[in-house]
């Protein structure tokens, strides 16, 4: 394999985890259901970037690009029912505090 | 070959844009800065030789996204001045240590990754497919994927905003 590449993957990486560590803080501790969300979001971003490095440095970005298109399109309808969450929640509690939502029953 | 000193800047911007997102105290700044990583990490895919998903990343990602959690931060209350100074001072608590959690971990990985001891697999050079002939031709069980996908989202969206009946 070329050691540029090498180097390329080396340096990006760090990058990609800095990002995961970024999102991982925010979920952990947000004690808002939209901030965690967007926490998450950092997460996907983060392996959005992974994927396309993969994809470059392999040679295979017609396959990397499919994958997070597919990726893209899992991540808005999580989203969407995230945020639907996040409403109802606030609807029935009047507050989107996760550590305020004891009162679910199932 | 990339010009890797342009790469460097962006993924730094791209930490900082992420870092702001988590932050910062206001929602709508929060958004804005997820709305900003996604429009940097779209530019690094386009650096990388992958147009048709930057292109995916900067429309859907950072446009339709941040419409959906705009919207859906429209429908809550706005926070109260004294409320706002509250939560700034609880997120000052508990976020102040990310920077140097950051910082600390990246002049860590850097010692080990910037010129990493590992060698990646060789692989033959593929043939490459244009992504869209690939994508309707060879990956087409992944769009009926997406379309099931949405669909459960949207029924999903549907249960969760149905009116009981009386």
């Amino acid at each position: 394999m070329n050691p540029y590449a090498v180097h390329l993957f080396g340096v990006f990486s760090i990058f990609v985890i800095l990002l995961l560590i970024t999102g991982v803080y925010c979920m952990l501790l947000s004690f808002n259901l939209i901030r965690v969300v967007i926490g998450f979001e950092i997460l996907i971003k983060a392996a959005t970037l992974l994927i396309i490095l993969a994809g470059y440095i392999c040679g295979r970005t017609a396959l990397a690009q499919c994958i997070v298109i597919t990726l893209i399109v899992i991540e808005i309808v999580v989203m969407v029912v995230a945020g639907g969450v996040a409403l109802w929640a606030f609807r029935h509690n009047k507050n989107i505090d996760p550590r305020k939502l004891g009162n679910l029953k199932g | 070959m990339v010009n890797m000193s342009l790469d460097l800047i962006l993924l730094f911007a791209l930490i900082l844009a992420a870092l702001w997102t988590v932050m910062t105290v206001r929602l709508i700044r929060s958004i804005v800065g997820l709305a900003l990583t996604s429009a940097i990490l779209s530019v690094i895919m386009y650096r990388l030789h992958s147009p048709l998903a930057a292109v995916f990343e900067l429309s859907v990602c950072s446009g339709l996204i941040s419409v959906i959690f705009i919207t859906t931060v429209s429908f809550t209350q706005r926070i109260s001045k004294e409320g706002l100074d509250t939560r700034r001072k609880e997120r000052f608590v508990r976020f102040w240590y990310l920077p140097f959690i950051l910082i600390v971990a990246g002049l860590l990985l850097s010692r080990y990754l910037w010129t990493p001891q590992f060698s990646l697999p060789a692989l033959e050079p593929a043939k490459e497919l244009d992504a869209r002939n690939l994508l309707w031709h060879f990956r087409h069980l992944d769009l009926l994927g997406q379309v099931v996908v949405l669909l459960a989202g949207a029924l999903g969206v549907v249960v969760l905003f149905k009116e009981p009946k009386k």
